[in-house]
């Protein structure tokens, strides 16, 4: 599939932003802020407004591969049959509760509110990451993506991205508890998913001529001659080889970037405390880059089953 | 509505003959033409006469060799395969749309898109395994075979011209259009009297199409390769004198 830069942007800033929200709301909640519990943080603002911004960019670039963007409310409509639609409700319904906590943390609501909406918050964090994957995840037409492991790899991978966002955030509050084995962890387990799933797309038998015309019975097929002579829609779109041509090597940037640098700048955040900041803001710039290699690749390495006519 | 309507009895679709279709490409012709200036038109071509013209057609036709193994060596087979929507019975194109614009007729099962509606996601592309659908890059709306509706229920024609352009097109007739739902339509029987197939069964969208196979072909026509007469030995010493200076001649 071609990789598109408004949809790897989508997937990824907005992951990474509900991925925020889902650990602002787990803290929220935890610590029963708000009301007459203990104080607000100094980090959960800024924290709530970064959520705001990445979703907002995330989602906003997604109105980018529209044919037709001015219409895109008309997607709010089918949510009873697609999971496109039902994204675009979750992700709405979440501002409401985004839009509340930050109102309690900045002193603009009622601190009791915070009781309902970290909850909220975190149930419709999830549920828009898990729509978002299940975009993906439902298309049967492309194996690589209906397969069991791309639904936690998103919503894994969203939080990951949060725990990045969160870490320099936290370390640069004063008494704020450093996050670097959580970081780690993550990471580590997002590493595994990731070669896990590899492993599991190179062991797809390809769809080939014989079986998608139907004709297999009577020999072995060979297209001798194309329906036409230049790219079409299908070709373009679908047609991307690139990056199985280097897929070993964008791979290994992945899992470089993404997963294995801020694991060392985690493990030397511990061993050199005066360093913490910077190895987070490090950490955060390298698992970002990488998390958009692996999206591209997500998109990039997929291959859909009308290929198979064109035997591409 | 994206959500499918309950199955229909009638289901309109086209038998696509696999053993005559010739492989002219007069069915993507006509319906090109015909779509064009129809209802659901225009189909536009980006840069047409320029280096990369590229355009939205409804119906694409592959060409392929299928190598036989037979008891005296291969042979290939030439197919000429029409790929075009499929008009399935529990499309995903159709339940993947966000906005309502992919629908499925309750009346005679036939999938359309409804321009007005369609935000471009391309979504339902994706979803078809078939590569029924063509986006539209000019209107930014997603574009895909209509059965021409616009001329099967089409009363200013004449009954007979009441087809799909592109089966009126076929000079083979190895299109045929009609009721799949009717066990008793001559369409279904063409499918029951030869084994007609569905592509890729798997995804259980059901298409309604149906290609017919080839028809094994005589093992009297295996191909030159095969039929290459086997080196004849001949004796010169016992040839007269002016044949065996012709061959000694021609030998050279």
């Amino acid at each position: 599939m071609r990789p598109t830069f408004s949809i790897i942007a989508f997937t990824v800033l907005s992951g990474t932003g509900y991925g925020l929200w889902f650990l602002l709301g787990i803290v929220l909640t935890l610590s029963r802020m708000g009301g007459d519990g203990p104080p607000w943080p100094s980090f959960v603002v800024t924290a709530l407004l970064l959520g705001l911004v990445l979703v907002g960019v995330g989602l906003l670039s997604s109105l980018g591969h529209l044919g037709k963007p001015a219409r895109a409310w008309r997607a709010l409509s089918q949510w009873r049959s697609s999971w496109l639609s039902r994204e675009g409700v979750a992700a709405i319904a979440t501002f409401v509760p985004a839009m509340l906590l930050t109102g309690a943390a900045s002193g603009a609501a009622p601190a009791a509110a915070a009781r309902v909406a970290a909850p909220a918050l975190i149930a419709g964090a999830f549920a828009t990451v898990y729509c978002t994957a299940h975009i993906y995840a439902s298309l049967a037409t492309i194996r690589a993506w209906s397969q069991p492991l791309v639904v936690p790899g998103y919503a894994l991978f969203g939080l990951y991205g949060g725990l990045l966002c969160l870490w320099p955030m936290v370390d640069a509050s004063p008494g704020g508890r450093s996050l670097e084995t959580a970081v780690a962890g993550v990471a580590v387990a997002s590493a595994l998913l990731k070669v896990r799933y590899w492993h599991a797309i190179d062991r797809q038998p390809p769809i080939d001529a014989n079986h998608a015309t139907g004709l297999a019975r009577f020999g072995d097929v060979r297209s001798f001659e194309q329906p036409h002579t230049e790219e079409n829609y299908l070709l373009h779109e679908m047609g991307f080889v690139l990056a199985r041509k280097h897929a070993r090597r964008l791979r290994g940037i992945t899992l470089g970037l993404g997963f294995a640098a801020p694991v060392a700048l985690a493990l030397l955040a511990l061993m050199l405390p005066s360093l913490r900041i910077a190895c987070a803001a490090c950490a955060l710039a390298s698992g970002l880059a990488g998390l958009f290699v692996e999206r591209w690749l997500f998109f990039a390495e997929a291959k859909h089953a009308v290929t198979a006519y064109y035997q591409r | 509505m994206t959500t499918l309507p309950p199955p229909t009895a009638k289901k309109l679709g086209l038998v696509i003959d696999l053993d005559t279709c010739v492989g002219c490409h007069a069915c993507a012709v006509a319906c090109k033409e015909w779509n064009d200036g129809g209802e659901f038109g225009p189909l536009p071509d980006a840069d047409p006469y320029g280096a990369q013209p590229n355009g939205v057609w409804f119906n694409r036709v592959h060409s392929y060799a299928v190598e036989q193994a037979t008891g005296r060596g291969t042979r290939e087979l030439t197919v000429h395969f029409p790929r075009s929507c499929l008009h399935c019975e529990t499309p995903a194109c159709v339940t993947v749309c966000p906005t309502g614009a992919s629908y499925k007729r309750a009346e005679d099962g036939i999938v359309l898109v409804d321009a007005d509606k369609c935000i471009g996601c391309q979504l339902c592309a994706w979803a078809c395994p078939y590569g029924a659908r063509e986006f539209n890059m000019e209107r930014g709306t997603m574009q895909k075979c209509t059965l021409c509706v616009d001329r099967i229920y089409n009363e200013t024609l004449d009954e007979a011209d009441r087809q799909p352009a592109c089966v009126m097109a076929c000079p083979t007739r190895a299109r045929h259009f009609g009721d799949l739902g009717d066990a008793n339509s001559p369409v279904s029987k063409l499918v029951a009297e030869r084994e007609g197939y569905a592509l890729m069964p798997e995804y259980d969208y059901k298409p309604v199409n149906r290609y017919l196979p080839p028809r094994p072909r005589r093992d009297g026509c295996a191909d030159a390769k095969t039929k290459a007469a086997p080196t004849e030995s001949l004796d010169t010493a016992q040839l007269p004198g002016v044949l065996r200076w012709l061959d000694r001649v021609l030998s050279r």
